[in-house]
């Protein structure tokens, strides 16, 4: 094949750089910014459209107001979500082009996917969003589908190029090229994909649903509590009530599967200094090099959360050197920051459940919703923690096992003024956000709707 | 046509289509930023907002497709390309974040005084980010980029002649398409004052971006000598005249008031210059690297097109739908209400009987005990897949026994709206 005549040299050298730590925090950054919205392309059309169902369904016209309304506000964080997720695709290159300049022909192709993902979701979004009233209902309706599906489909091809960051396949290196390279296998055949996907799919329900829930909680607070109140808390928040518990068990198997493919991130995320039989499990403390102190042990748990058993071998930090660590107290407090604010979540969502089922109504407690303005950005926090556990977890590789992130950062000067002003732009960007929401909220119910 | 080259020929397609609508989008920022004050000025301002609003993100969705198809079929040319020309890159971005922060922010903006300073505060992106990837790609066009992470000269790649001509270019043409673009616009909604400012705006856009086309010759040649040399004698003359022709018959059926028309022209001529540098270009991508060179692997260029292509087929019907939507006027101000804006059923009835609840209760619960047996007890990854489906399948069914819409509804307590805290 012509190809595999092409020269050695293509491949890129990498480049010093001695600002990769700050190349790391604005690429974190950047995610950060992103990741809550991602959450909403993923769960919310699917709730504007069931409010827009229950619309079809019963002709109330308190649901019409409802899903358009949110409807609004989808498009918002969209558009947001467009500028944001630009942005990523720009860092690709601007700071990491070794990383994209080597594997951008093994996982390039789930972001040229994920483009037409997003395509189909800017196009329907706008034909939702201006099409209220203008489309005949059912067409209307038919309209927002293909967002719903494009949500998906977008994350899913995401989180398919994070997945073999973790645990990369279909390509041998040759000289510092990829080679014999299985695009699909790579991305497709990863058996790292599936829970990585349903954890990050689960959790796009619990935040959009409590983020939004804690809207109208913190309304409630202040009196505003009508029927169309109560609509718009009760559905994302029985969405997300009923999904943070399931989180739990889909966490469980992110572990597990860690736990297989990762173990030095596995002894990362539990400060284990080195491999133990009957590993324990240890509640905050902090790791120094021997271990982690002044942690509550737990004898034998991880053992047998990680691979049911109680005398299973774990393996520790010391199976690597110590080059190829991570750093652990960062991924463990990510780690434990993650897995108490999501029990807390669930524990919150079978109470709401709970009451729910037995009183037929919404709970009456102002602690309850106290509870929930607080639960809100606690569900942003643990999904952070939970991008951190596991982008933390995989240094200092960029492709796990296969190339270090310092070989494939940029060799181009000014990342700090670059991260600077990234750091004011994205300030900006927060507050307006919070500015088109309050605004929106704002706005007067139309009289028809609000009884 | 080779594989190697499918993919450059996609992704300058992509290019093309960016700078024909994006483009426009920009140019409509620029209008709005020169429009000065007063009612007349306000009128300016909204009709630009309000022409691009439904498309813009569609629109610049062009540029993600364009960064992917690059790193994918073509790795180590876009390592290259991104790190050496990073400053206008991350200028563009930048400008990318303000440019679209204006339509999040204008979609809760109700007020024109609040519409207005939020325009204002942004359009100055709208020059920046066309000016800043049109310096990129003169970067790229007068071979100024090498292979390697950030071997070329950061500053020199981008501020140079050919740079700065190409940035203003980008500019003027930008300018150009949204003023022919607005008056087509302008003359659907039936706005004689509107289509006489816009109007006026392309002639002097179009005759700009013409002369700085023209001048931009005499650039490349002293800057870029191979370019103009395969522009105008070479590859790329095809194209060259192509656009000196569309862009002169844009011109005259703008003159005409024939601005239907003329938007297609004008984005022929626009796109006909992309063409012609690529031409003009080949087969080099960097000044030593060719497009053979550049190619990612067999495989990897082959479900790289098919996924595009394939892309395509769902693509342009939904964009066919979305534009045909827009410049028909469906989506025009005033437009709301013409549809069916009333209730399809008169009597509110529950939306679930009791008995599908009580059974979505029995369901509900054996999907969570399957699903908690086959996913967190069993090892097989079957048994994880059905017990991922019977876990997402419990929060559908527990949706369904709780009725939320239901139990928000009762206790009606409407006669007060204060309450609890």
């Amino acid at each position: 094949m012509c190809e595999a005549m092409a020269p050695a040299t293509v491949a890129l050298a990498p480049a010093h750089q001695s600002y990769l730590l700050q190349a790391r925090q604005m690429q974190a950054l950047s995610f950060a910014v992103h990741i809550p919205l991602v959450c909403f392309g993923i769960a919310f059309p699917a709730m504007v459209l069931f409010v827009e169902w229950l619309y079809l369904r019963s002709g109330d016209p308190l649901y019409h107001t409802l899903a358009q309304r949110w409807s609004k506000v989808m498009v918002a964080l969209f558009a947001v979500g467009v500028i944001t997720g630009t942005i990523l695709s720009f860092e690709m290159g601007l700071l990491w082009p070794n990383f994209t300049a080597t594997f951008g022909s093994v996982f390039g192709l789930g972001f040229a996917i994920e483009g037409f993902s997003f395509f189909l979701e800017a196009i329907f979004i706008g034909i939702y969003v201006y099409g209220w009233g203008r489309l005949s209902p059912r067409w209307h309706f038919v309209s927002g589908i293909p967002v719903a599906i494009a949500g998906f489909t977008g994350s899913l091809m995401v989180i398919s190029v994070n997945a073999w960051m973790n645990h990369p396949s279909g390509f041998r290196l040759l000289g510092g090229r990829a080679v014999d390279v299985h695009p699909l296998a790579a991305l497709f055949g990863n058996s790292y994909l599936w829970h990585e996907l349903v954890h990050m799919y689960v959790a796009g329900y619990i935040v959009a649903g409590f983020l939004v829930a804690a809207g109208y909680a913190f309304g409630r607070l202040r009196g505003r509590w009508r029927r169309y109140e109560r609509t718009a808390l009760a559905i994302p928040l029985t969405v997300a009530a009923l999904a943070s518990p399931v989180q739990v068990l889909v966490g469980d198997w992110n572990g597990r599967t860690v736990a297989k493919t990762q173990p030095v991130k596995l002894a990362a995320i539990e400060g284990l200094a080195k491999t133990t039989r009957g590993a324990p499990i240890h509640v905050l403390g902090w790791y120094t090099g021997g271990g982690v102190r002044f942690g509550i042990p737990i004898p034998h748990a991880l053992s047998l959360l990680a691979f049911h058993r109680w005398n299973a071998r774990v393996e520790g930090l010391d199976a690597v050197a110590p080059s190829d660590r991570p750093p652990v107290n960062a991924v463990r407090y990510a780690f434990q920051t993650m897995v108490g604010i999501g029990t807390l979540l669930a524990v919150l969502g079978v109470v709401f459940l709970v009451i729910c089922l037995w009183r037929r109504r919404l709970p009456e407690s102002p602690w309850f919703y106290r509870a929930l303005v607080v639960a809100g950005p606690a569900s942003v926090v643990a999904l952070i923690a939970g991008w951190v556990t596991t982008e933390v977890g995989r240094q200092p590789w960029v492709v796990y096992d296969v190339m270090r992130t310092s070989q494939a950062v940029t060799g181009a000067g000014g990342l700090p003024v670059g991260y600077a002003t990234l750091v004011i732009v994205y300030i900006g960007v927060a507050a307006g956000v919070a500015w088109i929401l309050r605004r929106l909220a704002r706005a007067p119910l139309e009289a028809a709707a609000a009884g | 046509m080779l594989l190697i080259d499918l993919p450059l020929i996609l992704a300058l397609a992509g290019l093309a289509l960016y700078t024909v609508l994006a483009g426009a989008d920009f140019g409509a920022g620029m209008w709005q930023l020169t429009a000065g004050g007063g009612a007349d000025a306000q009128r300016i301002r909204n009709h630009a907002h309000e022409s691009m609003a439904p498309v813009w993100e569609a629109n610049h969705v062009w540029l993600v497709f364009v960064l992917t198809v690059m790193w994918t079929a073509y790795p180590s040319a876009f390592g290259s390309i991104a790190s050496t020309l990073s400053i206008p890159l991350f200028i563009a971005a930048i400008g990318i974040i303000f440019r679209g922060g204006t339509y999040a922010l204008q979609s809760g903006t109700s007020t024109p005084r609040e519409v207005r300073a939020v325009d204002t505060t942004f359009a100055i992106s709208s020059v920046l980010t066309p000016f800043a990837l049109g310096a990129a790609v003169g970067g790229i066009a007068s071979l100024r980029v090498p292979l390697g992470n950030a071997a070329g000269d950061l500053v020199t790649s981008w501020l140079n002649p050919t740079s700065i001509l190409i940035g203003a270019l980008a500019v003027a043409a930008s300018a150009y398409l949204a003023a022919v673009y607005l008056s087509a616009d302008a003359v659907r909604l039936g706005h004689p004052e509107l289509v006489r400012a816009f109007r006026a705006r392309a002639l002097v856009a179009g005759v700009l971006a013409g002369l700085i086309a023209v001048a931009g010759l005499v650039v490349l040649h002293s800057d870029a000598h191979r370019l103009y040399n395969r522009l105008v004698d070479g590859p790329g003359l095809p194209a060259l005249i192509v656009s000196i022709v569309a862009g002169a018959v844009a011109l005259g059926l703008v003159w005409r008031g024939r601005f239907e028309l003329a938007r297609y022209a004008a984005a022929v001529a626009v796109a006909a210059i992309i063409a012609g540098w690529g031409l003009a270009q080949q087969p080099l991508v960097l000044v030593d690297l060719t497009i053979r060179q550049a190619a990612a692997p067999h495989d990897t260029l082959v479900v790289v097109v098919v996924a595009v292509l394939g892309g395509g087929v769902i693509l342009f019907p939904s964009l066919g739908l979305l534009f045909a939507l827009v410049l028909r006027g469906g989506f025009d101000p005033g437009q709301a209400g013409a549809g069916v804006a009333t209730a399809p059923a008169p009597a509110p009835k529950a939306v679930i009987a009791s008995s599908a609840a009580g059974l979505s209760g029995r369901v509900a619960v054996a999907c969570l005990i399957a699903g908690i047996g086959l996913l967190t007890v069993a090892e097989a990854g079957w048994a994880h897949a059905v017990g991922v489906v019977s876990l997402l399948a419990f929060v559908v069914a527990g949706f369904v026994v709780v009725r939320p819409a239901e139990v928000a509804r009762e206790p009606d307590e409407d006669s007060s709206t204060r309450c609890g805290a």
